[in-house]
């Protein structure tokens, strides 16, 4: 009981990270129908955004590790990934925007593969350390808890998912109760109708890479907290798992995709646990044919309407 | 107000509208007939900018909009309530009137058109929170032209308001369209394949058939007229 516990509780930092990246790919979806699998190397620049303005922003914040220093190497991340997908968007898919889908599903994966391969020659392809921005160490739990006491919580596991929530409660602000937020939904619906109220549809898909592409480098900096070694293929894995998340909660479904990432992420950590690490890959990918055999709207999606 | 002088819009290979000119004064109701396949929809496309025009000009109260794309056609005073009505089925009742009034900015002329757009649907006030979606046709037709008030238009385009719809609320719908032609001086181009009731509200119409203007003329002469007698009116 308390090693099941155990395994959720190591789970759910890795499902967070599954979720914020997922809903990029469904925000995206959305908006254009289409799956950005460049997404995944987005969230690999967040890491290593957060590596190069590491040093400099902890020396600000009086040298070692401290929350504000790494709140402000988070917001940094994020900026940086929001600018690189918005740059993304505009450069490579915009000018496809009338072409058929297949053209630009074909670039997603060529920018993939240019920032992949520009991320070894760039950073250089062997993995490198992430500084410890936050005094990670585990919790000491209060004797009077029993059993329970010898669960191991750490700093960094209530970080990832404290901020995590935020985020998720920011954006849920975000795509509820703002004008953009409303655009966005109406876009996703009928980009047509959306224009005839008004809406440059340009600049809300722009926005929606931004958001999309920014959470995910939020993951790449929570991700670098739980395990601190970064490489210019980190994004292929952690894409491809956020991808099945994103479809296991129903594609364009944005609770979905954070519901599908946090189950991918426990059922990974029970798969290790109780299986054997060398299944985690092939579960889950089975869980991506399964859905699509059974389920193909996922758990959270509702049936697309036809769209006239 | 709306001047469309040789219009031509094509899908591909198809000419679908081929030299449409028309005029909408200001203050008026003109309506565009025409059997299934005719063009009307296609017409008013190119109009609000979700169609490219292939040749022609439109300018509407004295800028050139050929070329603009719809959001900024929108900008300047020009709603189209697309064929099939177009809400957004994702969204509230109240958040498609938001929608309408994505351009505005002043919160009180919002609150201001809400409360209008309530008084002329009242019906739409008792569903504010609904889904879109679970409207029935008849209330998401009054929904589309609502939403399509919110942005404090100055022009109209209303693409087949009656299809679908039981006859008692056809009757409901065209009088409010009146109704806002003569209560806020909108002027408004209708679109319409029951060229009968199009023609008792029009001031002036224009026939067209496969993407040409065939015959045009105060509504009046053309109820009486024998070719759109036989052709449209049902003898
Ligand atoms: N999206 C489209 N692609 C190709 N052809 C179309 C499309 N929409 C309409 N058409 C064709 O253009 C012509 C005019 O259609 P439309 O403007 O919808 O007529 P109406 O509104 O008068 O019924 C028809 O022949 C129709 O088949
Ligand atoms: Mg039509």
């Amino acid at each position: 009981m308390i090693e099941f516990l155990q395994q959720l509780i190591n789970g759910l930092g890795q499902g967070s990270i599954y979720a914020l990246i997922a809903l990029g790919y469904t925000m995206v979806y959305g908006v254009l129908r289409f799956i950005n699998f460049a997404h995944g190397d987005v969230y690999m620049l967040g890491a290593f955004a957060g590596l190069y303005v590491a040093p400099w922003t902890l020396r600000l914040f009086g040298g070692g590790p401290s929350f504000a220093g790494a709140a402000a190497v988070l917001l940094l991340a994020m900026a940086v990934c929001a600018a690189a997908g918005v740059a993304i968007e505009w450069l490579c898919y915009r000018p496809l925007r009338h072409r058929p889908r297949l053209n630009v599903l074909i670039t997603a994966i060529g920018v993939s593969l240019f920032l992949e391969n520009a991320g070894q020659s760039v950073f250089g392809a062997d993995p490198k350390s992430f500084p410890e921005i936050i005094a990670d160490r585990a919790l000491d739990l209060p004797a009077s808890w029993g059993p329970f006491a010898m669960l191991t919580i750490t700093v960094g596991q209530l970080l990832v998912v404290g901020v995590t929530l935020v985020l998720l409660v920011g954006l849920r602000h975000v795509v509820r109760r703002t004008r953009l937020g409303l655009a966005m939904r109406a876009l996703a619906f009928n980009p047509g109708a959306a224009s005839l109220m008004g809406v440059n549809n340009g600049v809300v898909i722009a926005f929606t890479f931004g958001l999309g592409s920014a959470l995910a480098g939020a993951a790449g900096i929570l991700t670098s907290i739980q395990q601190s070694s970064i490489d210019p293929l980190m994004g292929v894995n952690a894409g491809l798992k956020a991808f099945v998340a994103a479809v296991l909660g129903g594609i364009g479904s944005l609770p979905g995709a954070a519901l599908g990432g946090v189950l991918i992420g426990l059922l990974e950590a029970l798969v290790v646990g109780y299986i054997s690490p060398t299944y985690r890959d092939p579960i889950v990918f089975a869980v991506l044919i399964v859905i699509l055999l059974v389920k193909p709207t996922g758990l959270l999606g509702g049936t697309e309407r036809e769209k006239v | 107000m709306l001047t469309v002088s040789a219009l031509s819009v094509s899908y591909g290979a198809i000419r679908a509208v081929d030299g449409v000119s028309l005029a909408v004064p200001a203050g008026t109701i003109v309506t565009l007939i025409g059997g299934n396949g005719a063009g009307k929809s296609t017409t008013l496309r190119a109009l609000s900018g979700l169609l490219r025009a292939q040749a022609g000009t439109v300018t509407f109260a004295g800028t050139d909009i050929t070329r603009l794309p719809p959001h900024r056609i929108v900008a300047l005073g020009l709603a189209h309530v697309p064929e099939g009505r177009m809400i957004f089925a994702n969204l509230s009742v109240d958040e498609n009137l938001a929608m309408g009034a994505y351009l505005l900015r002043d919160r009180d002329r919002i609150a201001q058109n809400r409360s209008e757009v309530l008084e002329l649907f009242p019906r739409l006030g008792e569903r504010l929170r609904q889904s879109a979606g679970t409207l029935s046709g008849g209330e998401q037709q009054m929904l589309a032209i609502a939403r399509a008030l919110m942005g404090s238009p100055k022009f109209l385009m209303l693409d087949e308001p009656s299809l679908g719809l039981a006859p008692r609320l056809i009757g409901i719908i065209f009088e409010k369209i009146q109704e806002i032609n003569r209560r806020h001086g909108l002027t408004i181009l209708l679109v319409e394949q029951n060229a009968r009731l199009a023609l008792e509200v029009s001031a002036h119409a224009y026939v067209l058939e496969t993407g040409r203007v065939v015959m045009a003329g105060p509504s009046t002469d053309l109820r009486t007229d024998p070719r759109l007698k036989a052709a449209y009116l049902g003898g």
